[in-house]
């Protein structure tokens, strides 16, 4: 995986990047295959400190939920990953976060070839009014001048694989934004998915649909689980529990308690956390 | 249940029925004056249409003005002249208004953006005569005649205001939400703006800059000490060029019968012209929207 830009400058040297040696390794003993890991992971809107330092390793081929109440920095931590934050006027971050051991804030990093690894699934639909149902699958591809030999084999693939295709296969130039909300998600979904990401983050994906969408997107993330890796973040504690191996619990910026889902739901170590998923405050 | 709420829902009868006849009084004046404001508009095409299209016919397409005391003759070299400073006036004037809507809509921030919002705000209320000064001054007298050129330049700077102002506005509409979905896809910045954001905001661009040409296309001002007049078809572009609203200037302050209808004529074309171009404008983003 190469995330500088295309024409590698030859003679620029690596040390800065450490070794793929999994770097949460103190705090999972186990240590499998780290995937992505934030380190001392900062970000700020001009002076408003959002996230105050987050280190947090997340494993591969897993679903990582991130829970808080609003304002705790979980969706800000989310952008970081994938270098969306920034893209907001004033937005800075600092730290480090690792995608297979690769510093994706590096100097040498192109956050454009970043974002193309790590793929992005926004809290409302955003599917491109303007194109039809089949160009939006394709518009990462296209739109980024790849030419595409066999489009009809990628949008059928894509559309299968978030289950959509038996609903939209008639209606293919039908414009994305006719779909219903809960479709124009899982259009979203394949949007990202044909950009072949590694991993994928969520950011209130079900926010915005009725319960029967929301079942169908946590029934996909369930079937992507086993090739993709997954961060979710998520308002509603149930869904945390239904669709993650692993939960992160924010509050005010900070990371409070990162461990197994279930443990998270039934035996938290924090205190702050068992009042969060007991309904005592947020 | 109806029984308790009846009370509840019979309101005290005098204030509801003063209520009623407040409505009925501001609606009266709303259709009232909405009909007045009309009355100008509809009189203006009822009586261009009723002494103008008697002098249309074919002549009038096809012939050159013939000199004075010869009846008859068109005003084929205005219909063509005001054809090409238009034309011309849409190739300098919409890539720059286009360009600058596009900087102050995406990444126009401080204080050059301020000056440049407010140079347009103000050019775009300038009177056009002030701009045929300018234009006068700086082609007309360097270059020594009145020209085509100058009159398109004239024109195009009009026109740079009014499409600079609606190309930042119809892309600040493009919800923020598709240039993050661009984004997240991996595109840079630049295919974001090019393909989605003025993508998604083009029949709304597109309407405007046709608002934009109908309305420099029935300048007359400016063109009086610009592009001036030419009895002849035009020789090209550094030579003058008569159009259909200095045209109409000249023939109607003329003592001449038959020129005055002639100058009803062209102004009737004229307006013909830019409703069908507002029109066209209109039915574009209409169809753009059922496309949906």
């Amino acid at each position: 995986m190469n995330l500088e830009p295309a024409e590698p400058v030859v003679t620029a040297p690596t040390p800065k990047v450490k070794a793929p040696s999994a770097p949460g390794g103190a705090e999972e003993p186990s240590a499998p295959e780290v995937k992505l890991s934030a380190e001392d992971l900062r970000a700020r809107f001009g002076t408003t400190q959002v996230l105050k330092g987050i280190s947090m390793p997340i494993e591969a081929r897993t679903v990582t939920a991130v829970i808080g109440p609003s304002g705790c920095g979980k969706s800000t931590f989310v952008r970081c990953l994938n270098r969306m934050h920034e893209v907001a006027p004033g937005a800075v971050v600092e730290g480090r976060v690792l995608l297979d051991g690769q510093d994706i804030y590096g100097a040498q990093v192109d956050p454009v070839l970043v974002r193309r690894h790590i793929g992005m699934v926004f809290q409302k639909p955003n599917p491109f009014p303007t194109l039809s149902i089949q160009d939006n699958v394709l518009a990462g591809l296209r739109l980024n001048g790849t030419r595409v030999p066999n489009p009809a084999e990628v949008v059928e693939r894509r559309l299968r694989q978030v289950a959509l295709w038996d609903e939209v296969k008639d209606g293919l130039d039908r414009s994305g934004t006719s779909l219903s909300g809960g479709q124009q998600q899982r259009l979203c979904i394949a949007r990202s998915l044909a950009l072949e990401p590694e991993v994928l983050l969520m950011d209130e994906p079900c926010s915005a649909l009725d319960p029967i969408a929301t079942a169908r997107v946590e029934e996909l993330i369930h079937e992507l689980r086993a090739d993709y890796t997954i961060v979710i973040v998520t308002h509603n504690m149930q869904q945390a529990a239904r669709v993650a191996d692993t939960t992160a619990f924010f509050y005010m910026g900070e990371l409070v308690e990162y461990d197994q889902t279930d443990v998270i739901f039934t035996r938290p170590k924090q205190r702050k956390t068992e009042d969060y998923i007991t309904g005592r405050f947020g | 249940m109806s029984t308790r709420a009846a009370p509840l829902l019979e309101a005290s009868d005098s204030s509801y029925k003063l209520r009623k006849a407040k409505d009925r009084l501001i609606r009266g004046l709303c259709v009232a004056f909405t009909l007045l404001a009309l009355v100008p508009l509809f009189s203006v095409l009822y009586y261009l249409t009723a002494r103008g299209i008697g002098g249309v016919n074919l002549a009038f397409f096809t012939e050159l003005p013939r000199p004075v005391g010869e009846t008859g003759g068109g005003m084929a070299n205005s219909i063509v002249g005001s054809a090409q400073l238009v034309g011309l006036a849409c190739l300098f004037g919409i890539p720059p208004g286009l360009l600058a809507g596009i900087y102050l809509a995406e990444s126009g921030k401080g204080g050059l953006a301020k000056v440049i919002r407010f140079t347009a705000d103000v050019l775009a209320g300038v009177p056009s005569i002030t701009v045929g000064v300018f234009v006068y001054s700086l082609l007309v007298l360097t270059l020594g005649r009145f020209s085509m050129l100058a009159g398109a330049v004239a024109l195009a700077v009009l026109m740079v205001p009014t499409v600079t102002r609606t190309t930042e506005e119809l892309m600040r509409l493009v919800p923020e939400q598709l240039r993050e979905a661009g984004l997240g896809l991996g595109l840079p910045r630049w295919r974001v703006t090019l393909k989605i954001t003025l993508r998604t905001a083009l029949p709304g661009i597109a309407t405007g800059i046709m608002l934009a040409v109908a309305r420099v296309a029935g300048e007359t001002a400016p063109l009086l000490f610009t592009a001036f007049s030419n009895r002849f078809w035009n020789d090209g572009i550094d030579q003058p060029v008569s159009s259909l609203p200095v045209q109409i200037y000249t023939y109607a302050v003329s003592p001449f019968e038959d020129w005055h209808q002639q100058a009803w004529a062209a102004a009737f074309v004229l307006v013909v012209f830019i409703l069908i171009l507002n029109i066209t404008a209109r039915l574009l983003v209409r169809h753009r929207v059922k496309g949906r």
